[in-house]
């Protein structure tokens, strides 16, 4: 390092000075470069590297013979993708809305002047902190219908209670569904609360001098001022729904037969398992698609805000 | 808020009643789990099948723990969940050290040393948290191959600190943003330079942000599934797929005490980060969703 130098000419001096001036300039472009470098490889490179994959005719290892939007075709005509790509409708919909009323709800009553809201909250939400597979496993076993709730409940006398639904195949993307939104509902009441404790109390009190009704200032006031928490919430739960794979993978293995598979694990199968890559490449591409579809939107509608205030 | 007009009526009062009712029995609903994953990791197998879900154990046994820590079948192994427990350990310390770290830095650059382009990179950056990483999987296997990193500890680590990065980068931008330019200015016309401000002006400002952002890269590694079942080998495995297979084991008698305690082993480290922060950890989620 040129600092070491010992007394240096004052010519030689000002000289570093402005080597040194120069290195403060670019070092704070040499600090992020690494990370840019390392986002630019293994995302945006990756993505076109998937992307290309996805055009060849890849089985067990990846080749490069291209055979354009075949795979693609494959896909589309693919009865195990149908299902997935159904499911993830079905499962991504329910998980959704149902996580926006009870988290919600939950907040909504939360805010009432709530004695030991505190330790309520935190059991809404503790669920967040496990582990997906933590879950399925724990759901799993809730929902074995020898040893789990249809069998407590039939020990409780009622007989002919049935359900069985992580053994039903058209019943089983429901104990998706339920578990998934025991895991996450807690986190978008978080949101809401959030949302709700933001809302000047000076509207509450004007329009409760009004005579406005509760809840007519729920509906009228609050929730409309809570529309960008519901875009956000939205955005981040359907992005589970899409990524969703362990839950998968730990509750239901994807079965009965593949009547709970979603894009994620039919990804994961082919590409890991089966043996086409080329298939597989083509399925994560899609996926891909999906999230840029809510992405883009959700971006527009927020610089757009920012423009206007 | 909901300074709701006090009127001390029955309705009133019926009303506050049903309400707490409500939130009581939700708040059973979610400890459901918990409490029967707990009751069933402390029951003997015979309790289990003669008794319900909520039963009481007969007498409490930690059998099911200890075989789940050191002698449970995952797989072909049967040596527990101890060594894949060990193996997480060893994937999230460094992950979550060196992404927080190169995090800090990023935010530091991209808010108080803004150059050309210091959005574009931002975003650019940013788009890591949103990308399904199925689109990563495969060519990320290749590349670990390459590197001689696969099935390794340090290729999971690696592979948490590339996709970690996006979400810390996020957090501390968000955080400096709010810290007064004027400070640094004044620090610069003092002859402070880049690193002496970082290290003497940010990083002791940075207390709240540093717990947020390491409870958030701990919860997520350690409860990740996807790379570990992708790019983990027999020796690297973490405890989530090892709780996966353990559970998907089906030799012999299927002992659901040990798969519970298995899978309260495995979810102890995040819950007790949450009960202990759960503040910071709830920052953490908003501040990571909710855009910057």
């Amino acid at each position: 390092m040129p600092s070491n130098v010992s007394a240096p000419a004052t010519g030689e001096r000002r000289h570093r000075r402005s080597l040194a001036g120069h290195i403060e300039r670019v070092l704070p472009r040499l600090v992020v470069a690494p990370s840019l470098g390392v986002a630019l490889f293994f995302v945006y490179g990756y993505m076109l590297w998937t992307f290309l994959l996805s055009l060849t005719n890849s089985r067990m290892l990846p080749q490069y013979d291209f055979v354009g939007f075949a795979q693609y075709a494959r896909l589309f005509a693919n009865e195990r993708w149908h299902v997935a790509a159904t499911n993830l409708v079905v499962f991504g919909g329910l998980f959704i809305v149902s996580c926006l009323v009870i988290g919600l709800l939950l907040a909504v009553f939360l805010d009432q002047r709530i004695r030991q809201e505190g330790a309520l909250r935190t059991v809404y939400l503790y669920p967040m902190a496990l582990s997906l597979i933590v879950t399925g496993v724990v759901w799993r076993w809730l929902l074995n219908p020898g040893l789990g709730i249809q069998a407590m409940v039939r020990g409780w006398g009622f007989e002919d209670f049935t359900f069985n639904w992580l053994v039903d195949s058209d019943m089983a993307i429901y104990t998706l569904v339920i578990a998934a939104v025991w895991q996450a509902s807690g986190f978008v009441m978080a949101l809401f609360l959030a949302g709700l404790r933001s809302i000047d109390d000076s509207l509450f009190q004007a329009a409760a001098l009004d005579g406005a009704s509760l809840p007519r200032i729920y509906t009228r006031i609050v929730l409309p001022s809570l529309r960008p928490v519901v875009f956000s919430a939205v955005m981040i739960l359907a992005h589970i729904a899409i990524k969703s794979f362990d839950l998968v993978m730990a509750l239901t293995g994807g079965g009965p037969g593949y009547a709970t598979d979603l894009p994620a694990t039919f990804m994961y199968a082919h590409t890991f398992t089966r043996g086409q890559i080329g298939l597989g490449s083509a399925s994560a591409i899609m996926m891909l698609c999906g999230v840029l579809a809510i992405l883009v939107p959700y971006l527009y509608s927020e610089l757009r805000g920012q423009r206007h205030g | 808020m909901a300074n709701m007009v006090r009127r001390h009526t029955t309705s009133a009062r019926l009303w506050r009643a049903g309400l707490y009712t409500l939130l009581i029995v939700a708040a059973l609903v979610y400890l459901l789990p918990l409490v029967v994953m707990l009751l069933t990791s402390l029951k003997p197998l015979d309790d289990i099948r003669a008794g319900g879900l909520l039963s009481l154990p007969s007498t409490i046994s930690f059998e099911a723990w200890s075989k789940a820590w050191s002698s449970a079948c995952t797989g072909m192994r049967c040596d527990g969940m101890s060594g894949y427990f060990l193996n997480s350990i060893a994937i999230v310390v460094p992950a979550v050290a060196i992404s927080s770290f190169v995090g800090a830095l990023n935010g530091y650059v991209l808010t108080k040393w803004r150059f050309r382009g210091a959005n574009l990179c931002f975003a650019l950056l940013l788009f890591g948290c949103f990308v399904p990483f199925q689109v990563v999987l495969m060519p990320m296997a290749r590349t670990l191959g390459w590197l001689g990193l696969a099935s390794s500890t340090s290729g999971l680590v690696l592979v948490h600190v590339v996709y970690g990065i996006a979400f810390t980068t996020l957090f501390f931008r968000n955080y400096y943003v709010s810290i007064p330019d004027e400070m640094i200015a004044a620090a610069k016309l003092d002859g402070a330079g880049f690193w002496r401000i970082f290290w003497r002006i940010l990083l002791p400002v940075s207390g709240p942000i540093i717990t947020v952002t390491v409870i958030w890269q701990f919860t997520q590694i350690w409860n990740d599934f996807l790379f570990g079942v992708s790019f983990a080998g027999f020796d690297s495995q973490p405890v989530t797929v090892a709780l996966n297979n353990m559970v998907n084991t089906s030799t012999g008698v299927k002992e659901y005490n040990v798969d519970m305690a298995a899978a309260m082993i495995a979810a102890l480290p995040t819950l007790v980060v949450y009960v202990l922060a759960g503040k910071y950890f709830v920052r953490g989620l908003t501040a990571g969703s909710v855009k910057g």
